[in-house]
């Protein structure tokens, strides 16, 4: 789950609408109806919100985020390689005695190390929140809809994608405002000669 | 005082709110972007273009030094260190509290500090600008300034390592990169939120290509919130290791008055304690110009007057124990360099030292002078004034007097000493109003979620019976997976 489910252009291929979006009017409506929609076993859906609701990744049912490791594996990457670098430096690179003092010195060799081990981990961080979430995304079905830019705002939303197994054009909408979502409309794909008409910003 | 409401008084029960003025998500979203969209408010000029030329002379200074050389500063044999390493350390040292606020405040989970987080990083980012440019500019060589990185060269000549000028290299460098992606981090959902309101097709493109075509999703912010939490996680450590390794470019000299072991720590408190005055300062005039006294509120200065009362108070106690310390080592040198700190030919900048930074924040004791907003602006000024003799007075003091009397020498300033370091603080205002003119001062979307109302649990608590945090939740009615309330 997870990365794939926003993976547009593959999993739209044949389908007329990216789905149904609701909006809810309170975050305590929206989790509520996270949770129902989870219940009802939905898979292709996600909550869109202008500030991260507390918990709702439980009310979603979502794993939690596996970013710790690769920032793990970069900041130790990232301290290994400095540690490396300041070693050869000091024993094959340019081998100097200081005041009879050995080439191998690593306790002076620490700071460098602990700092690059930080840009590591942080790059990591940075850069792997940006693979997981695959920004930047330039394009989204979901910005053709004109009520969505309230996203940024005070928009509580719930999008779900048409090709959810559990998907139906009217059954789900139906669903979504039985929870309570005070606006729900259907979004277009749109055609692929508007896509490339659109330009940069989205 | 503008504020609509007293929110530095605890009620009785439960806590007072951190932001007032009875905003929801809406109001909240317009009073921080409208500053952004609005025509340039005649008030920003007034900052802006003392600001600009001050920065020009900053330019100026710099071309001259750059023809003439590192003559043209008031430096001598024995004080090779002037007003360009006391600028750099006092710049690197205002960074400080925008990390202090960002990261550790958020690992303590101090909520207030959600509504000047965003101009606090801003400010670390420019000091940092402003303390990158000396130690680049004071070399006298600067054409072989790049030295200072590991970089292959047709020398085949490399840094030293075990050099605490190199690790300063590394340590501010990468300190200055991580507040930038940490500030770019948190930047990402409030420039969705000036990109979707945008009315011109150029903010449209400008704000939509920084925003990464952020669109709120949970499945993002899941990543995101991750991805924060890590990177406060590493700031933290990060911060207090810069300062310490700032520090160390004088702990690791054999110089007296340098030599010892006090200064990681008592660099870090100085650090914050200054940056928490700049802060101040700016917020005090940002929440007036920008009408946020309702987001930036008492209680937030308050809070950090309390803070700029603590580590004034831990610098007062270092410089207490830095004289003990002489007194008890029985080493004369030692004795001699603080006898001549404090009564010596530099005696009148310790003592603005000490009346600034030790004698100034005592009056936060007192709940009235936290709260009156006049005597915070003059503190704030007072206390930078304090810090930055405090870095003059180490520099100088230990360094024009060594063991030697044949070497003695008197440092003074000249115009181009005064001149970078003006010109510094013109590159810093200049900096900060382009961001408050241009980007959210805010971080919106952190205000947003303490809000009464972004809680998803809100009222629940008062049908409770068992006591929140006790482990027992509350059953709720469907749902058995619903998220503990905290």
């Amino acid at each position: 789950m997870g990365l794939m489910t926003l993976d547009v252009p593959e999993a739209s291929a044949g389908y007329s609408h990216y789905g149904v979006l609701a909006r809810f009017e309170t975050a305590k409506a929206l989790y509520r109806a996270c949770e129902a929609v989870r219940d009802a076993g939905y898979s292709k859906w996600d909550a869109l919100t202008p500030f991260p609701v507390h918990g709702l990744e439980k009310a979603m049912g979502l794993k939690p985020s596996k970013l710790p490791f690769l920032v793990l594996a970069t900041g130790l990457s990232g301290a290994g390689l400095g540690f490396a670098l300041q070693s050869w430096v000091h024993i094959l690179g340019y081998p100097l005695v200081i005041s009879g003092k050995p080439l191998f010195t690593w306790p002076a060799f620490v700071p460098v190390t602990f700092e690059l081990g930080v840009l590591g981990a942080a790059l990591g961080a940075v850069l792997g929140m940006f693979a997981f979430n695959k920004l930047p995304t330039y394009h989204h079905p979901l910005f053709r809809s004109k009520n969505f830019a309230r996203v940024t705002d005070d928009g509580l939303f719930i999008a779900i994608e048409a090709w959810d197994p559990k998907y139906d054009d009217r059954d789900t909408a139906e669903f979504l405002s039985g929870l309570g979502a005070v606006e729900v409309e259907h979004v277009p794909i749109g055609d692929p000669a508007e896509d490339s008409e659109a330009g940069g910003a989205a | 005082m503008a504020q609509s409401q007293d929110n530095t008084q605890e009620p009785v029960a439960g806590r007072a709110p951190l932001i007032v003025g009875g905003y929801d998500f809406r109001s909240m979203t317009e009073a921080v972007a409208v500053p952004v969209e609005r025509k340039t408010p005649v008030g920003w000029w007034f900052f802006f273009l003392p600001s600009l030329a001050m920065l020009g002379l900053f330019g100026v200074s710099i071309g001259w030094l750059f023809w003439e050389g590192t003559g043209i500063w008031g430096l001598n044999n024995p004080v090779n260190w002037g007003f360009a390493i006391v600028n750099f350390v006092f710049w690197v040292g205002i960074g400080h509290a925008g990390t202090l606020i960002s990261a550790i405040l958020f690992l303590f989970r101090q909520k207030w500090r959600t509504s000047i987080n965003r101009a606090a990083e801003a400010m670390t980012i420019f000091a940092v600008m402003c303390a990158l440019v000396f130690p680049g500019i004071h070399v006298g060589r600067v054409w072989v300034a790049y030295w200072m990185f590991p970089l292959p060269n047709q020398m085949d000549m490399w840094p030293n390592f075990r050099s605490p000028l190199i690790w300063d290299v590394f340590a501010v460098s990468i300190y200055g990169t991580v507040s930038l992606m940490f500030w770019y981090v948190g930047l990402i959902p409030d420039l969705a939120t000036i990109r979707d309101r945008a009315k011109t097709r150029i903010r449209q493109i400008v704000y939509g290509i920084f925003a990464l075509g952020w669109r709120g999703s949970h499945r993002n912010w899941l990543h995101y919130e991750r991805a924060y939490l890590m990177l406060a996680g590493l700031a933290t450590p990060l911060v207090l290791s810069v300062h310490s390794v700032v520090s160390m470019d004088f702990a690791t000299a054999q110089l007296p008055g340098w030599h010892t072991t006090i200064f990681p720590p008592y660099f870090v408190a100085g650090a914050i304690f200054s940056g928490f005055a700049m802060v101040m300062t700016l917020m005090l005039i940002c929440r007036v110009l920008f009408k946020m006294e309702d987001i930036i509120t008492m209680r937030h200065l308050e809070n950090m007057a309390k803070i700029m009362l603590l580590t004034g108070c831990m610098v007062g106690y270092a410089y207490g124990i830095e004289m003990f310390i002489a007194w008890y080592s029985g080493n004369p040198y030692e004795q001699f360099a603080f006898a001549n700190r404090a009564l010596g030919p530099y005696a009148w900048a310790y003592w603005i030292m000490v009346s600034c930074n030790v004698l100034t924040p005592q009056l936060f004791w007192f709940k009235k002078m936290r709260n009156h907003i006049g005597w915070l602006f003059i503190s704030s000024i007072l206390i930078n004034i304090g810090m930055w003799f405090e870095r003059f007075v180490i520099v100088t003091s230990s360094l024009h007097r060594d063991f030697l009397p044949a070497n003695w020498d008197y440092y003074q300033a000249t115009f181009w000493d005064f001149a970078s370091l003006i010109g510094s603080f013109g590159l810093f205002f200049t900096m900060f109003c382009l961001f408050a003119r241009f980007l959210p001062l805010v971080a919106t979307a952190e205000v947003k979620t303490v809000l009464p109302e972004a809680d998803p649990h809100q009222g629940e608590e008062l049908v409770r019976v068992v006591p929140a945090g006790s482990g027992v939740e509350p059953a709720p009615q469907a749902a058995p997976a619903g998220g503990g309330g905290s």
